[in-house]
C-alpha cells in the first residue's frame, strides 16, 4: 500500500434517495467539522445519486468545504454493486485519510463492501469520533454487548480509516445559505452487467410516518404504561407540547406500537431537546439511544429505576396520574 | 440447491451484566447461544432446502465449544457442519475473520464435493453488532449480496429477496451464487425434536484449521490481518445529579416540574 501520508482530507458519504439526502449526512458533517479543523484538513461530502446536485450544494452550506459529486442515471437506486465501484474509484483517485458514512441500511451494506476492497479497516455504528492526541488517528468509539460496553477502535497502519455511524447521534449544523465551495463533478460509468442485483419493486409500508430523529420533543413510553390504550395519555402530553410519540422496545414487543416508534438501540437514536421517558425503567440498550437528549425527564414509580441515573429531571409517582396533571401544568402555563 | 449458513456463537447479551465494581463484563455464567440473526438465516435455508433439494451446511468459527452452535443447527435441519478454528484466527477484526470463513467456504466445498448457491449469514451479531462479515464475505469471494433480509422467495430457481428499507420493503432479484444477510422472518425458526437433537449430538463435526485450509494467507488471519485495532474499552458509566421529586401528590409534583423547567429555560 501506500505511503500513509499521501492520505489527506476528511470525506463524509452524504446518503441520497431520490434525489434527496438522509439526514445523517449532514449529522456526519456537523461531527467531522470541528475534527477536520483541528487536522488542518478539508472536510469533504460525497454525494453519489441522480438529479443530486442540490444535495451537494447543502452539504456546502450545512460546513462542508467541497463537494464530489457523481451524478448519472445507474445511481438513481442504490445498488452494492455500483456504488461500491464509484466509491472505491473515488478513494483511489483522491486518497482520503477519513471516510465516514451513516449507518443506515444502505450505509451498513456499502460501507464493508468498500472496506474490504481497501484492505482496510472499518468501524461500525459510532457514536463518538475523535482525533488520538498521541498518534493523530481517528478513534471511534462505539457501544458493543448490546450497550453494555464501549470500545474505542483506531485504524492506524492503513487508509483511508472508515467509519459508519447511527443516525440522530449528533445534530445538524446551521445551514448558511451564503456558503459556498468547489463542486467537482466525477463521471464514473457502470456498465448494466456489472450490476448483479436488480430492484423488481420498492413497496411503502409504514402508514403513519413517525420522524423521531428530528423531534424537538419526545413524549416516550415504556412497558410501565400498562396497555396499548393507555399510551392515550402520553399522546395528550404530547399533543400539548408538540410532541413526537416513541417507545421503548417492550413496548413494540408486546404489540401496543410499530416499530417505527421505538427508541434505543435495536429502534431509533434520537436527539431531541427533550426526552420524556414514562413508564421506562432505563434498560442500558434503551438508554444508548437517547444519549444524544439535552435534557432528559423521567416518570417512573419505581424510585431505584436505572433511567434516574440519566435523567436531569424526576418525578417518582404513579404514571397514570402524574402524566394527565403534568399535561393541565403544561396547558396552564402556555395559556 | 446447496447452501451454506455461517453461523457465530454468542453470549446472551440479555443476560450480561456490568460488575459495579470494575466495571467490567461478567462472562461468567452467561449462556452461549446461536446469534439469534443467524437462527433465521438457518431457517430459511432449510426451507429452501425442503424446497428445492440440495444440501445446508453450517459453518462456525470460534473455539471448540462452537460445536454446541453447529449441533444446534444440525438439530433444525441443516445437513452437515464444520467447525473453522486455529490458533492463527484468534484475534481477528471483521476483515481478517470474513477472509478466513471465505477461504473456508471454498474448502468446505471441496470436501463436499460441491458448489454453493447461496451464503446466508444473519444480519450483524448480538456481541459484535457491526453487520460487516456477511458483505466482507461477498467481497472476499467476488459475489453480489443483498443484506438485511425480511424474506428469501424462491421462484423457479430464482430468488427474490424482501429487503428491509426506511419506508417498507424492497424487492431485489440477484444473480446466484450471491450472499444474503438476514434480519428476520414472517415466521420463527423451528424447533428440534427430541429425535433430530439426538442425531444432531452424535453427528460428526470435523474442524477446518489453517492446516486444513491451504490456501489461507495467514499473514491476512488474526492480528496482523486485522487493520482495526481495540484501543480500550469501557462501561458506560452515566450518573447524573438530576432533579428528583418524590413523595409529593401528582398535581404538586407536575406543577413543581413545569416551573422547573421553565425557569431553567428547558421549554
Amino acid at each position: 500500500m501506500s505511503n500513509l501520508t499521501d492520505y489527506k482530507n476528511m470525506w463524509v458519504f452524504v446518503e441520497t434517495e431520490n434525489g434527496k439526502p438522509k439526514n445523517v449526512g449532514y449529522e456526519l458533517i456537523s461531527v467531522a467539522k470541528p475534527l477536520a479543523e483541528k487536522k488542518g484538513c478539508e472536510l469533504v461530502a460525497i454525494v453519489i445519486g441522480y438529479h443530486v446536485e442540490q444535495a451537494a450544494k447543502d452539504a456546502i452550506c450545512y460546513g462542508a468545504d467541497s463537494a464530489i459529486v457523481v451524478d448519472r442515471p445507474e445511481y438513481e437506486f442504490y445498488t452494492t454493486d455500483a456504488f461500491a465501484k464509484a466509491l472505491t474509484t473515488l478513494v483511489k483517485k483522491y486518497k482520503p485519510e477519513t471516510l465516514m458514512l451513516g449507518a443506515t441500511n444502505n450505509g451498513r451494506d456499502l460501507g464493508p463492501r468498500v472496506s474490504c476492497r481497501l484492505k482496510t479497516g472499518l468501524t461500525a455504528d459510532c457514536t463518538g469520533i475523535d482525533i488520538d492526541e498521541e498518534t493523530g488517528n481517528m478513534a471511534w468509539t462505539r457501544p458493543t454487548f448490546g450497550g453494555n460496553l464501549m470500545a474505542t477502535i483506531m485504524c492506524p497502519e492503513n487508509r483511508p480509516q472508515m467509519g459508519t455511524v447511527r443516525p440522530g447521534v449528533f445534530k445538524k449544523g446551521r445551514y448558511d445559505e451564503a456558503k459556498s465551495g468547489t463542486i467537482v463533478r466525477e463521471e464514473i460509468a457502470v456498465a448494466p452487467e456489472e450490476i448483479r442485483t436488480s430492484l423488481v419493486e420498492r413497496v411503502k409500508e409504514v402508514a403513519e410516518s413517525v420522524n423521531l430523529e428530528e423531534a424537538e420533543i419526545i413524549v416516550s413510553g415504556g412497558r410501565g404504561v400498562g396497555s396499548q390504550e393507555n399510551f392515550a395519555i402520553l399522546r395528550e402530553l404530547a399533543d400539548v407540547l408538540g410532541a413526537t410519540v416513541g417507545c421503548s422496545r417492550a413496548v413494540v414487543d408486546a404489540g401496543w406500537m410499530p416499530h417505527a416508534h421505538q427508541v434505543g438501540q435495536s429502534g431509533k437514536n434520537v436527539a431531541p431537546k427533550l426526552y420524556i421517558a414514562v413508564g421506562i425503567s432505563g434498560a442500558i440498550q434503551h438508554v444508548a439511544g437517547i444519549s444524544g437528549a439535552d435534557t432528559i425527564l423521567a416518570i417512573n414509580k419505581d424510585p431505584d429505576a436505572p433511567i434516574f441515573g440519566v435523567a436531569d429531571y424526576g418525578i417518582v409517582g404513579n404514571l397514570n396520574e402524574v402524566v394527565p396533571e403534568l399535561t393541565a401544568a403544561f396547558k396552564a402555563k402556555k395559556a | 440447491m446447496n447452501i451454506c449458513v455461517c453461523v457465530k456463537q454468542v453470549p446472551d447479551t440479555n443476560e450480561i451484566k456490568v460488575d459495579p465494581v470494575t466495571h467490567t463484563l461478567v462472562r461468567k455464567g452467561v449462556p452461549s447461544v446461536v446469534n439469534p440473526f443467524d437462527t433465521y438465516a438457518q431457517e430459511v435455508g432449510v426451507r429452501l432446502k425442503e424446497k428445492l433439494g440440495g444440501k445446508v451446511v453450517v459453518i462456525s468459527m470460534g473455539p471448540e465449544q462452537a460445536k454446541e452452535a453447529i449441533k444446534s443447527c444440525l438439530s433444525v435441519g441443516a445437513d452437515a457442519g464444520y467447525l473453522i478454528s486455529g490458533r492463527p484466527f484468534g484475534g481477528s477484526d471483521t476483515l481478517a475473520t470474513s477472509y478466513i470463513l471465505s477461504e473456508a467456504i471454498k474448502a468446505v466445498e471441496e470436501k463436499e464435493g460441491l458448489k454453493f448457491d447461496l451464503i446466508l449469514c444473519g444480519k450483524q451479531a448480538v456481541d459484535g453488532d457491526t453487520a460487516q462479515v456477511g458483505p466482507e464475505i461477498a467481497e472476499h469471494l467476488g459475489l453480489p449480496q443483498i443484506t438485511y433480509a425480511l424474506d428469501i422467495l424462491e421462484e423457479d430457481g430464482k430468488i427474490q429477496v424482501k429487503r428491509e428499507c426506511d419506508e417498507g420493503y424492497d424487492m431485489i432479484t440477484t444473480t446466484l451464487p450471491a450472499v444474503v444477510t438476514v434480519v428476520k422472518l414472517p415466521y420463527e425458526p423451528r424447533y428440534p425434536t427430541i429425535k433430530s437433537k439426538m442425531a444432531a449430538k452424535k453427528k460428526e463435526i470435523p474442524i477446518l484449521s489453517e492446516k486444513d485450509i491451504p490456501a489461507l494467507d495467514l499473514e491476512r488471519c488474526g492480528l496482523s490481518g486485522s487493520p482495526t485495532k481495540v484501543k480500550k474499552t469501557y462501561t458506560p458509566v452515566k450518573e447524573k445529579n438530576g432533579v428528583k421529586l418524590q413523595d409529593m401528590e401528582a398535581a404538586d409534583a407536575a406543577k413543581e416540574m413545569v416551573k422547573l423547567m421553565f425557569d431553567a429555560k428547558i421549554l
